[in-house]
């Protein structure tokens, strides 16, 4: 995600728009990243197969790669609402059906 | 943003690199250091260093145990080995409750039985610490730095793969004397070559904090309850020890630790054995248990094979059931194991530790190449800007006056009085002075100079350090050498090394010309067709070269 080009040679305000995406990709990164991670943690340990220490573990031990690409994605979008809309979104849902599903399980 | 998927990750890679790799830096070193923890503690104790062990160790610590605590519940002996050349000794009363970390202990002379006094010191346990939770503040608050480093650190190693078209290649390509292209192929080389390193310890760092950094399964599928997925999980049985116990018979004989020793002989090869532990001592009921030095397999986490035997007339008993661990459980075995070496070869210890100090190079390097890179941008302005001042000051603390720090640490350790009460402390006051001094000397100093001192402060505090052992400690170079006594003389001769290779580092920044005219400089053949976006001096497409680009705010 460089710059369009070195700050001197562009308007103030695109250097501040620039600015202010970097600032919300950041933000879609590390919040709905975390969201979208804890949210597919969550469910991994509920819906994998196999004994119930063995779901968390694997959902745990993967956290860290899902995190990793959920941050790269954020940088990788054409734009910061797409960053926003394809962490936070999957994230809400994932978080919102592992909530239910271990709702309905005890 | 049209830029590609791969400039964007370069972009990533630069600005998360840049935040964190001080902190990096400081963790990759602590860390490296902590493989030799235990022979940082020795050093730091001159009063253990004339402890000669031979055959009859086991039984003088055995003695001392029942002269010293008859009635105790159990009584634990870790018996001297190739990293300690003491006995330590320790035991829980009866009604204790069980916890982690040293109750009623005592170090040994492993040549003599006597009890030794060792001068108050935590140096080597403070940079292992160091590593995972930091100083000064909170435990879990220090953890949640460390962790959201390393994730950081693991997104940097995977874009920095992502950027790197030409990975095989730059095994084989370093350009010295090129200015910033030879920081390049440095931070390059130590990144890629020691790729398998970084990512494992990287990612198994992040396991070993997982329950903290990511506790959301075991919310959802134990809502919450932790001690519950450990027990399950088969890592921490919790009532081993609740059992009644019956009441106390005095033993028929004397326990026979000379025939269990000599089992262990037979089935493991002399000398093997590193760790006696005995319940309920001087009873009919009691069990002695011998722990194997090393581990056979990585998958039980480095768990130690075993014998165990009647107390009252030495009959081997079965060995305790452990659960086998499932597929994911070894998963988390074999990569936190491997984290914390907890095996005891030797060779892939020092391989550890030398692929450590790749890591901390790569942090360094990393953080220099920020700097170079952009010199030109300061040549075109004519002045450092603010940000990049800051940038060079910060860079010279956190790496020539952190290491200079460690050095300290060393001196400090033999120059405070060994009777001085609250010693451990004024050591670790000692680290932290030298390394905000550092700080502060690099911000009035100019930029190379203050790289060169610093450098130079650390290659003599850590070449040096032997002779400080052999003026104020009970033992010198020549004479561990003469004795045979690769322990010490490694942990002095390591220092030695460290401080030339350091001196190596200090006389070259020192000899360093900056190249007279940059616009001078060829663009290398290869550099790549397509001109980038915000790249007014960058060809080519290895990572930190593209991550140059559009970084110069």
């Amino acid at each position: 995600m460089p710059k369009p080009s070195s700050a001197a040679a562009v308007a103030p305000d695109t250097a501040w728009r620039y600015r202010l995406t970097v600032a919300s990709r950041l933000a879609a990164a590390v919040a709905g990243g975390y969201l979208l991670t804890a949210g597919a943690t969550a469910l991994l340990s509920l819906a994998l197969p196999g004994p119930r220490a063995s779901a968390v573990l694997t959902a745990t031990m993967l956290s860290f790669s899902i995190f990793t690409a959920a941050v790269m994605t954020a940088f990788a979008t054409s734009s910061a609402a797409r960053a926003w809309l394809w962490l936070a979104l999957p994230g809400a849902l994932a978080a919102g059906a592992a909530w239910w599903l271990s709702g309905s399980a005890s | 943003m049209k830029q590609g998927f791969r400039q964007s990750m370069a972009w990533l890679h630069t600005w998360s690199g840049l935040i964190l790799c001080w902190l990096l830096f400081a963790i990759f070193l602590t860390g490296t250091a902590s493989y030799f923890r235990q022979e940082i503690q020795l050093w730091m104790q001159p009063e253990l260093h004339a402890s000669r062990p031979d055959a009859l160790t086991a039984q003088r610590a055995y003695d001392a145990l029942q002269a010293r605590a008859p009635q105790a519940q159990s009584w634990n002996i870790v018996l001297p080995g190739p990293r300690s050349p003491v006995a330590q000794v320790s035991w829980r009363d009866a009604g204790a409750p069980v916890r982690r970390g040293p109750g009623n202990g005592m170090v040994l002379d492993a040549g003599t039985g006597a009890q030794l006094s060792p001068r108050e010191s935590n140096a080597g346990n403070f940079l292992y610490r160091f590593h995972f939770e930091l100083y000064g503040m909170e435990r879990i608050t220090g953890r949640w730095i460390v962790g959201v480093a390393t994730v950081i650190m693991l997104i940097g190693i995977i874009t920095g793969i992502v950027t790197h078209r030409r990975i095989f290649k730059d095994f084989f390509t370093l350009r010295p004397r090129k200015g910033h292209r030879s920081w390049l192929d440095g931070h390059n080389a130590a990144a890629v070559l020691a790729l398998p390193f970084h990512l494992m310890i990287t990612y198994s760092g992040l396991l070993l904090l997982m329950t903290l950094l990511m506790p959301w399964g075991i919310e959802a599928a134990y809502q919450g309850d932790t001690q519950a997925f450990f027990s399950e999980w088969g890592r921490r049985g919790g009532a081993a020890e609740s059992a009644p116990l019956a009441p106390r018979e005095p033993a028929p004989g004397a326990t026979p630790l000379s025939a269990m020793l000599a089992h262990a002989d037979i089935a493991w090869g002399p000398g093997q054995v590193a760790s006696i532990s005995v319940t309920r001592p001087g009873t009919a009921q009691a069990i002695v248990e011998l722990r194997r030095r090393g581990t056979g397999s990585l998958l039980d986490r480095g768990q130690p094979d075993r014998l165990r035997f009647r107390g009252a007339d030495g009959q081997t008993l079965p060995a305790e059931a452990s659960a086998e661990p499932s597929g994911p459980g070894m998963v988390y075995n074999v990569l936190t194991a491997l984290h914390l070496v907890r095996f005891a070869d030797p060779v892939v210890r020092w391989i550890f530790f030398l692929l450590g100090l790749m890591g901390t190079f790569m942090a360094a390097s990393g953080l220099v190449l920020w700097v170079v890179k952009r010199e030109p941008d300061r040549r075109k302005l004519g002045r450092t800007p603010a940000g990049h001042r800051l940038v060079q000051v910060l860079n010279v603390a956190a790496v020539a006056g952190m290491t200079a720090a460690v050095g300290a640490l060393f001196w400090a350790n033999r120059l405070i009085p060994a009777g001085l009460p609250g010693r451990a402390q004024w050591e670790i006051h000692a680290f932290f002075a030298v390394w905000g001094l550092s700080l502060l000397h690099a911000a009035v100093r100019p930029h190379r100079a203050a790289w060169r001192e610093q450098l130079w402060l650390g290659a003599a505090l850590f070449a040096l350090a032997p002779l400080l052992n052999a003026w104020t400690g009970t033992s010198h170079l020549l004479g561990a050498l003469r004795h045979g006594d690769g322990l010490l003389a490694g942990i002095d001769l390591t220092l030695l090394a460290l401080g030339l290779t350091l001196a190596a580092v200090a006389r070259k920044v020192g000899l360093h010309r900056p190249p007279p005219a940059p616009a001078a400089r060829a663009r290398p053949p290869r550099a790549a067709p397509r001109p980038a976006p915000g790249g007014a001096h960058t060809g080519t497409a290895t990572p930190a070269a593209a991550a140059g680009r559009g970084a110069d705010a």
